[in-house]
């Protein structure tokens, strides 16, 4: 079942997936800021890492 | 069988590698890079931050965004005995374009002219070299990070004074490679275990053309030519899993521009038709009974 939270960046509401990880990335829908799901139960969620200099593929 | 996978954290590729893994019947321990806290004098026989030892798993798959902590945790692991996609001998010459480039040179594989120069005059004696336009990169980062198309002498100077002023020495090595004149688009073709399994074209109009900038990949079809160079540039790296950059210049003629150890292939399961994922999978499963 999907789970709202609320964005930590602009205070949007966000639907999350049901099929949802932990330390997934998702992205605000309504800032466009990239977000880290730190737990799943109970759904918390916090800014993902910056970009840093060595990332990549 | 136990299977490791290590992450910065769960991106579109890892999300769809562990639905594979799990179509498959394997739940493999997800390793948070910013968990590792290892004993670099004990051996693998220390707890990983799943709980169990590391020496139990009978391979490890690194999927880490920050490229040093996927090199240096695969130069540890490969240390101990543990196998790993890729090794770390793999991933060291893939981070590495200057390395690439020596060992595509020494397996014979067309790239572009390449030099390499250490300070301002001797990074313009290179330039003009190679002639302009010429193209700097830095020999390590992705995504296209501070890539610089030089179309004279006045952006050359302009361009490595920027470099020289920049912090960290890494920008005062200057690789430079002649700039090939594409149609548009490049070529990323993925090898798995020494097959080419796919390729996308990466249409810009842009001349950098990753999908990370911007550019849209369509499927590409693999000529026996392109089957043949991505093979062979693939085991000049050592193997294993690898989106192989190539270019085609105004003659039709392929050239390898770079090789990812930890390859981004979100956007290239649709185009081509290929199950990617599932692919990575039955490759680590492969690698896995090997050692189990």
């Amino acid at each position: 079942m999907n789970q709202t939270v609320s964005c930590v960046e602009c205070d949007a509401e966000l639907n999350v997936p049901a099929d949802a990880m932990e330390n997934e990335l998702i992205s605000c829908p309504d800032c466009g800021v990239e977000l880290e799901i730190l737990s799943l139960n109970p759904l918390t969620i916090d800014l993902a890492p910056e970009v840093e200099e060595d990332w990549g593929e | 069988m136990q299977i490791a996978i290590l992450v910065t954290h769960i991106r579109a590729e890892e999300k769809l590698l562990l639905t594979a893994f799990a179509e498959a019947g394997i739940e493999p321990d997800v390793i948070l890079d910013r968990d590792i806290n290892i004993d670099l004098v004990a051996g693998p026989d220390q707890q990983a931050p799943s709980g169990r030892a590391w020496s139990a798993y009978d391979v490890v798959l690194e999927r880490c965004v920050s490229t040093s902590r996927g090199l240096y945790l695969l130069a540890i692991l490969n240390r101990w005995g543990i196998r790993t996609i890729n090794s770390y001998e793999t991933a060291a010459i893939c981070s590495d374009k200057l390395q690439t480039t020596l060992a595509l040179s020494t397996a014979g594989v067309n790239q572009p002219e390449t030099r390499v120069a250490f300070t301002p005059e001797s990074a313009m004696g290179a330039i003009e070299r190679v002639g302009y336009p010429a193209v700097l990169k830095p020999t390590t980062g992705s995504w296209g990070r501070l890539l610089a198309r030089v179309n004279d002498s006045d952006s050359a100077e302009a361009i490595i004074e920027h470099r020289q002023t920049l912090g960290d020495y890494n920008h005062h090595t200057y690789y430079v490679q002649s700039y090939v004149n594409k149609p548009g688009r490049d070529i990323r073709a993925f090898v798995i275990g020494g097959r080419t399994i796919c390729a996308i074209y990466r249409s810009s109009e842009h001349w950098i053309t990753n999908t990370a900038r911007g550019g849209s990949a369509s499927n590409c079809p693999i000529t026996p030519d392109l089957d043949d160079i991505c093979q062979r540039a693939a085991a000049a790296v050592g193997g294993g899993i690898l989106a192989i950059d190539v270019l085609e210049d105004s003659n039709g003629e392929l050239l390898i521009n770079e090789i990812n150890h930890t390859m981004e292939f979100r956007n290239s399961s649709a185009p081509t038709g290929v199950d990617i994922a599932a692919e990575v999978v039955r490759y680590a499963l492969a690698q896995a009974e090997v050692v189990a």
